[in-house]
């Protein structure tokens, strides 16, 4: 049993930008540890996995650092998880960025690529290409009654950054969805994990409100 | 739908921000701080710092200046202006920057793009282009490197074309014909460049008024618009412009409800 303490962890695994999540939660009054240290990680009120990057160099870097085995105990639990941007996409069984390759598989499903050539009606006429990667605000559905969502209304905007979407096989984990093109999935919720695609650290008040949200039941509930 | 982005950029020299910005309530209206903290609340859909340090030693302060920002605005932060070296992009991502804008360095050396991109991701890679219109060919652009001072003979569309292949993630398109004139910007150009990629375009330089920022979008075919003058010296605030725009049809943000 590893001691406790009163804060939220973010995984660190040597990808992309850390600072701003950890500062974020920080911000709103939460204390935060930023560590690779799965002892101390297991101590904390909540687990946030963030992510950025290519999956493949994702999931090396958590085996590296020994993580794995540690991820999967923390998300059985059912203890308070909140999974960014990679750190949703992880969760699935597998891959097809750059090849093949296995994920967490807390969720069985898979992550793919939005498929090329899709377009958009143009103003004035014809169609608009649209760009891959999915780059900006996008306005989210809110699907699932989960307490991370409280208070943000379906319609929200959210900054998303990403070239792959997730697919679960069980419809019933989708907490919302966006669009671009296709309908896809925004986030999944399983009681007091949630994990979503887009960046609530890089989201305003919007991804402020989310985050609190997540320290709450943090508190509450970890 | 995916929203347009507007943009503000600052120009930070020595820490501060230059070219003067003359937001009436603020304090210290050359604290870039204080000024991306205001563009927040103005719910700007992201920012952009440009590093017009001259000297190389002096770099120190735009990693102190973003490191402050992400310490107090959360939205997406692009760092530009004499990146060179993977230990350059590493140090800005680690303050807080979620993007990095290659320009010089790209041109003198184009696999440095491709190794920014295997070693922190294409979303994080942004490749600058400065060009300007080749005399008497309508149609060709040449991209020029140094702020826009020394040329090249590289054909702009086809060097984003190649900067995309490479892994760039995004395009910061600059008319040096047009930067500073207010007249609009180059459209036949941000068209020419936003069909030929498959990567997002932002257009810039020129921009005098919301027309402007409407035309890159529409004619230009553009996904995002950067503009400096228009915002700092208090003409026109974030919102207009994205009233402005969604008055025209185009997509944008709406205004937060979440509070």
């Amino acid at each position: 049993m590893s001691p406790r303490n009163d804060a939220i962890g973010v995984v660190d695994y040597g990808m992309g930008n850390l600072r701003s999540v950890g500062k974020a939660l920080e911000s709103l009054g939460f204390d935060v540890k930023v560590t690779s240290d799965a002892s101390v990680l297991d101590g904390c009120r909540g687990l946030v996995l963030p992510g950025v990057g290519a999956f493949r160099d994702c999931m090396e870097n958590l085996r590296k650092g020994g993580l794995l085995p540690f991820l999967s105990d923390y998300l059985s639990q059912g203890r308070p998880f909140l999974g960014i941007c990679l750190g949703l996409q992880l969760l699935f069984s597998e891959s097809e960025e750059f090849g093949r390759h296995e994920g967490i598989g807390f969720l069985s499903g898979k992550v793919v690529r939005f498929p090329a050539g899709m377009t958009e009606p143009r103003q004035g006429g014809g169609e608009r290409r649209l760009k891959i990667p999915h780059m900006g605000w996008n306005r989210i559905d809110v699907t699932m009654d989960h307490p991370v969502f409280d208070g943000i209304e379906t319609g929200s905007s959210f900054y998303f950054v990403h070239s792959y979407y997730v697919v679960p096989d069980d419809p019933a984990v989708v907490a919302a969805r966006s669009s671009y093109g296709i309908d896809f999935t925004a986030a999944v919720g399983l009681g007091n994990r949630l994990a979503v695609q887009f960046h609530p650290e890089k989201s305003q008040s919007a991804g402020l409100r989310l985050l609190s949200n997540f320290g709450r039941l943090s508190r509450e509930a970890g | 739908m995916l929203a347009r982005r507007i943009i503000p950029c600052l120009d930070v020299a020595g820490g501060r921000v230059v070219k003067g910005v003359k937001f009436l309530d603020l304090k210290d209206a050359g604290d870039p701080v204080e000024v991306a903290r205001r563009y927040d609340l103005e719910e700007a859909d992201e920012l952009v710092f440009l590093d017009i340090t001259a000297s190389h030693e002096h770099r120190g302060t735009i990693i102190d200046v973003v490191s402050r920002t992400a310490e107090q605005v959360f939205m997406p932060l692009t760092v530009g202006g004499g990146v060179r070296t993977v230990d350059d992009i590493r140090a800005l991502l680690k303050a807080g920057a979620d993007k990095v804008s290659i320009n010089t360095a790209a041109v003198f050396r184009p696999e440095f793009v491709r190794e920014a991109a295997e070693r922190f991701g294409s979303q994080c890679t942004v490749v600058a282009i400065d060009a300007r219109a080749v005399p008497g060919t309508p149609g060709r652009w040449e991209v020029y490197t140094h702020g826009g001072r020394k040329a090249t003979g590289i054909d702009a569309v086809e060097w984003a074309a190649r900067m995309e292949a490479s892994g760039a993630g995004e395009i910061l398109l600059t008319s040096m014909d047009r930067d500073g004139t207010r007249d609009g910007y180059d459209i036949p150009l941000t068209r020419a460049i936003s069909d030929r990629v498959g990567i997002p375009v932002i257009a810039s330089g020129g921009v005098g008024n919301l027309e402007h920022l409407a035309d890159g979008l529409t004619a230009g075919g553009a996904d995002a618009v950067l503009a400096a003058s228009i915002f700092h010296y208090g003409e026109y605030t974030v919102a207009q412009a994205r009233d402005f725009l969604r008055d025209r049809g185009i997509p944008v943000r709406p205004k937060t409800t979440a509070r």
